[in-house]
């Protein structure tokens, strides 16, 4: 189609010139403003403990935030349709009691049974969201009182000792000096984060979180993205459940008490916004490092515990209103 | 401290200036807003302000409300220099604005509202029989029909917007500020809002009109002030200009026809609907041909959209057949209809057809999406391509594709919607109501724009409630009533005649 209009000798320089101004500016402290709260505190924790920067201890705080990294990921899909879930963590403990009492199967068997555990629990709160038109706080508040109430009967509220063998590696392993749950972290990461950029899923995660009804005008399937985001949060959440059952060597059903907190304060420190269609990867992954070493950084001064969550509180609240005030002022 | 009024009032006087506005300049980082603006309002008169988006309307209404402070010039009422630094210095001083994000608040009565602030006390209670008699009074004089009884929550839009006039003639003001008053109107609450505009008018309340819609401009008002760029320029009386010598001054060139040159239509058919049924719509029959702009005209609720939503297969729980070149087709998601050929832009561009804080390149590809895979994956740079070849075609002005679209104009953001749908390979495009809250010259590209897509051989519903437009762009105009089409024009029938067909 060719397309001759009239106004194409009509910029608006100053107008235009307005934007960019304002768009620039306020576009990086935007993508950058949690990054510079973090490398804040980052120098204030080297200053403030002669062991912060040592190898050690950085690739300890590596693997400490892993498990609630990759819960964090899948939360972040969920938080940009402008959803939550709250079962993240009971998935985790259920997932961790099936692998824990898988422990004399075979590896792949193990891997899949407790993959596919983590997506049918997805799968049920994607379908009571969108068939059901439930809230997703309700919701999900719902499947992980379940989860939790089934773990608890099927495990007889004790713990399953032991975990497969030929998967400890998840829990315990190395690579080059570099705890292989650091590296599973930043391996789900990077793809979480070209899935969202690169793929028309990525695209519709957002375009359901700002829009759900332009976005079915626009013959986007919005029920089945919002599926897609919950089972993506049940398969990492199950991963986590692996990974956390190898690490400790056990299965039990209270394991992920509160980390679905844990996930959406990481999620919401790196800049998504609880009414979804803004943020995305990148910045939970520095709001997670934010927590992790925060919580290093508490432990190293030898931080009492009980006062530890007090500051953490603080310092999640202050993070956020940081990052408030700095992109409103741009 | 209300008044009431005396319709029988005289007319106003030629020279009763009661509004002086002297070189008012404001500017904000990088923009001048408004430049060395200087105009006068006689007692009693509905002046309209009028210019297109970043003309200096806004800037000079919230100068005037007292929203935000003039760097420069004078400003006097009545004789009397003013500054207001606030919304409530500015209706002490006797200027209510009634802005189109109305103030009013729904947990309250409509007398609570009306008198918000200024309760009349009594022995340290509020004297509600006394606030109750004068807001019926104040309603009354302007002819409002509002039951005090009803919470302010159940009222409509035209009904609060009431209340915040009479909320303005509460404290006696002298010039009431209406921005947009009409935008959010139904044709029925538009007559009666005129009707109450003309009593204050009548009663030496001076009106001063902003909207974008240039035959209320005709209706309403006696004299209008054109903006452009910021600055001032002219002041015209109503009765003396016409639309041509309007639209000259708001965009300062010439637009040899207004709604465009139609090419003739072929008689390949494209949209045969026989028949159709769906909620809000029944038994509706016709056809459109390729190259072929077809108008829908009708009343708010007479099922326009309902029939849009249905052909789009938006609508709910619904069973629509019909045939799209020659193939019956039965959409029963936008995705079914999209996929069929079918484009739609619907009537509440911020709500339903733009993603406002995913930046410009998202929303116009969002359609497109599938065509710029390769093994699964986007191909960016192709998509930054197709994007931005649209943004060139369609003049949309905006610094970069990233731009969030709720930082552009009302114009720039539609273009947005429309280019979202060119980028697709559609056979049918449902406009509806495609100029709304647009200025004038976006609205000349968009009529452009439909001829042109007419023009490629696309068939074209165009759903309007600007009866000039429908009559001035389409082909052929239907005429839709209760659900039903009531009545066909070819080309060009006078508005009397369609109005008499949807209202009659």
């Amino acid at each position: 189609m060719t397309m001759s209009l009239i106004a194409k000798d009509k910029p608006a320089p100053t107008i235009s010139e307005r934007h960019v101004r304002r768009s620039a500016l306020a576009l990086f402290l935007e993508r950058y403003g949690i990054l510079l709260v973090f490398m804040a505190l980052f120098i204030a924790a080297s200053v403030a403990s002669p062991h912060f920067l040592s190898a050690g201890n950085l690739l300890n705080v590596a693997r400490q935030v892993a498990i609630i990294g990759v819960l964090s990921v899948g939360m972040t899909f969920v938080i940009l349709t402008g959803g939550i879930d709250l079962s993240v963590g009971s998935v985790l403990a259920v997932a961790a009691l099936c692998a824990a009492a898988l422990k004399s199967y075979p590896s792949v068997v193990v891997l899949v049974a407790v993959l596919l555990l983590g997506a049918a629990c997805g799968l049920v709160n994607g379908t009571i969201v969108t068939r059901g038109r439930v809230q997703p706080f309700i919701t999900t508040l719902g499947t992980m009182t379940i989860l939790i109430g089934l773990g608890l009967t099927a495990s007889g509220g004790e713990p399953i000792l032991g975990a497969p063998k030929s998967l400890v590696f998840l829990g315990r392993g190395q690579f080059a000096g570099v705890p292989v749950q650091a590296i599973l972290f930043a391996i789900v990461a990077a793809l979480a984060g070209l899935l969202l950029k690169i793929t028309r899923f990525g695209r519709h995660v957002y375009a359901v979180g700002g829009n759900e009804e332009a976005s079915r005008l626009s013959g986007v399937s919005v029920d089945r993205v919002k599926v897609m985001v919950y089972m993506i949060a049940g398969v990492l959440a199950a991963l986590g459940g692996l990974i956390m059952a190898e690490h400790l060597n056990v299965g039990e059903a209270n394991l992920g008490k509160g980390l679905e907190l844990d996930a959406i304060a990481a999620v919401v420190v790196g800049g998504t916004s609880l009414s979804g269609g803004r943020g995305g990867v990148g910045g939970t992954v520095i709001g997670v490092l934010l927590i992790g070493v925060l919580n290093n950084l508490l432990n190293l001064l030898d931080v009492p515990a009980y006062t530890q969550l007090v500051l953490k509180g603080c310092i999640i609240i202050s993070a956020v209103l940081i990052q408030e005030r700095v992109s409103r002022k741009a | 401290m209300s008044r009431g009024f005396d319709s029988g009032a005289a007319a106003p006087a030629e020279n009763d200036i009661v509004l002086r506005v002297d070189s008012l300049s404001k500017s904000y980082p990088g923009v001048r807003a408004v430049q060395d603006v200087s105009f006068a309002c006689r007692r009693g008169e509905v002046h309209a302000l009028l210019g297109e988006n970043g003309a200096g309307k806004s800037t000079l209404i919230k100068i005037l409300s007292g929203a935000v402070e003039r760097d420069t010039g004078s400003i006097t009422l009545d004789g009397q220099p003013i500054a207001p630094a606030s919304p409530i210095e500015a209706q002490r001083a006797g200027i209510s604005t009634i802005f189109q994000e109305l103030n009013i608040i729904t947990s309250l009565s409509s007398v609570e509202n009306i008198f918000l602030g200024r309760e009349h006390v009594w022995f340290g209670t509020v004297d509600r029989r006394r606030m109750r008699r004068e807001a019926q009074g104040l309603l009354d004089s302007i002819g409002a029909h509002i039951d005090l009884d009803t919470p302010v929550k159940r009222l409509s839009i035209a009904e609060q917007q009431l209340l915040e006039i009479a909320k303005a003639l509460a404290v006696s003001a002298k010039i009431v500020i209406m921005d947009e008053p009409t935008a959010a109107l139904s044709e029925a609450e538009v007559v009666l809002l005129f009707a109450v505009i003309r009593k204050l008018s009548a009663s030496g309340v001076t009106v001063i009109y902003v909207s974008h819609r240039l035959e209320e401009i005709f209706q309403i008002c006696d004299r209008a002030t054109v903006l452009k760029d910021g600055r001032f320029i002219k002041t015209v009386n109503v009765d003396e200009v016409d639309r041509v010598g309007l639209v000259r001054l708001m965009v300062g060139r010439d637009f040899d026809a207004f709604f465009g040159a139609a090419a003739p239509a072929s008689q390949n058919t494209v949209l045969d609907v026989s028949g159709l049924q769906a909620p809000g719509v029944s038994d509706v029959s016709f056809s459109i041909n390729a190259g072929e702009v077809v108008g829908l005209a009708g009343l708010v609720g007479a099922g326009r959209t309902e029939l849009a939503m249905a052909l789009f297969g938006a609508a709910p729980r619904q069973h629509a057949r019909f045939c799209l070149n020659g193939r019956e087709i039965s959409p029963n998601s936008p995705r079914d209809a999209i996929a069929a050929g079918i484009a739609f832009l619907p009537e509440d561009r911020k709500h339903q057809g733009l993603v406002l804080d995913l930046p410009m390149r998202f929303n116009m590809s969002l359609v497109v999406l599938g065509r710029l895979l390769r093994f699964g994956l986007l191909r960016l740079a192709e998509e930054r391509r197709v994007v931005s070849n649209l943004a060139r075609r369609l003049a949309i002005s905006a610094p970069d594709l990233e731009v969030p679209v709720r930082r552009l104009s009302g114009g720039n953001q539609q273009k947005v919607v429309l280019a979202k749908w060119l980028a697709s390979a559609f056979d049918l495009i449902i406009l509806d109501e495609p100029t709304r809250g647009v200025d004038v010259g976006a609205k000349v590209e968009i009529y452009t724009l439909i001829h042109e897509i007419a023009k490629a051989g696309k068939a074209v519903l165009l759903i309007s409630s600007e009866l000039p437009e429908v009559i001035g762009v389409s082909h052929r105009i239907l005429a839709m009533k209760n659900g039903r089409l009531v009545a066909e024009f070819g080309a060009g029938p006078t508005e009397e005649m369609v109005m008499e067909a949807i209202a009659g």
